[in-house]
């Protein structure tokens, strides 16, 4: 393919773009792994919200964000 | 599922897990069809090949002004009607907004370079997106400056209704300024003045970067969405144990 005199400026303008589209999804996947990597950390250590432990029991799916239901599992 | 049903971050979760895969296959299909388009596409009359630089600026330009009309909608989600991911979404959807800004800089100023003579020309148009980039910075660090989500939600959600004045400016600075920059050549009255050879490439891409941009937007979602769940847990961890 001849890009003709100016190819030069239409690899770089590609290879920019690139370079910024895939810092975006490895800037949120690494982001997700690390919230992942927390909520797991703090359920093994017992933090939990109230209303989680209910719905569990109850066999409920979890519901909003936490809130003052909150509560940390006693060891 | 009523909207209203995605009020509750978890039920969005639960939405965003199912959804982003097909989203993501769908952008990465986009993509492969729309660069084969845009690298067979024929040369411009005039610009060469150098045209090809413009399936990447023109949809990398919509989506910067996209963006922030989205963070504006938001904005209004968040001060009038209190919506519990308003100011999620327009929070995760500034750094992307501000990536394709920085994009469309780059891209027209290489595409400048051999079509202008000049990188950089502080015309109206340039000028008005360069303003919008650094209004992204500027939200940005507005999110980072305040810890309360809430209190940092409604000043950003200002800052962003006051900024979002610069998209008419962006979009009308050809019309009412002399500059540089080409007018209006694929959304004016009249029809479109690129030939369909080029159009429909253009069009591809367009729809490439959007679907990108909605799926990166998704999943900075529902990090952020996981982030505040932590952020509460950490809170109520460290009230129990100074409570003890």
């Amino acid at each position: 393919m001849d890009l003709g005199p100016h190819a030069a400026f239409i690899v770089v303008a590609y290879g920019v773009a690139a370079t910024v589209v895939a810092a975006m999804i490895a800037w949120i996947v690494l982001d997700h792994r690390q919230q992942l990597r927390h909520l797991a950390d703090l359920e093994a250590r017992g933090v939990t919200r109230r209303s989680e432990r209910t719905a569990n029991l109850s066999g409920k799916i979890e519901s909003g964000f936490p809130t003052e239901h909150t509560t940390i599992s006693p060891p | 599922m009523a909207l209203i049903d995605l009020a509750n971050p978890a039920r969005f979760r639960a939405l965003a897990d199912s959804i982003l895969p097909w989203l993501g296959a769908a952008t990465v299909v986009a993509f492969a069809f729309a660069l084969e388009q845009a690298f067979f596409a024929p040369d411009d009359y005039q610009q060469g090949a150098t045209v090809k630089i413009m399936f990447l600026h023109a949809p990398v330009a919509w989506l910067s002004m996209m963006a922030w009309g989205l963070m504006s909608m938001a904005a209004l989600g968040t001060l009038v009607w209190r919506h519990p991911l308003a100011d999620v979404a327009a929070k995760t959807a500034a750094p992307l907004g501000a990536a394709f800004t920085l994009l469309c800089l780059i891209t027209g100023s290489l595409w400048g370079r051999p079509m202008w003579g000049t990188y950089w020309v502080w015309d109206a148009r340039l000028t008005s997106e360069l303003v919008l980039f650094l209004m992204y910075l500027g939200v940005i660090a507005l999110w980072r400056t305040i810890d309360d989500p809430g209190r940092a939600a409604r000043a950003a959600a200002v800052l962003t209704l006051v900024g979002a004045l610069d998209l008419p400016i962006i979009k009308f600075s050809v019309d009412w300024w002399n500059t540089l920059h080409q007018p209006a050549s694929v959304f004016r009255v009249g029809g479109s003045t690129i030939d369909l050879s080029l159009l429909l490439p253009l069009f591809v891409m367009a729809i490439a970067f959007t679907l990108l941009f909605f799926t990166l937007h998704l999943a900075a979602m529902r990090n952020e969405i996981m982030r505040r769940r932590v952020r509460t847990l950490l809170m109520m961890q460290a009230d129990a144990a100074g409570g003890h």
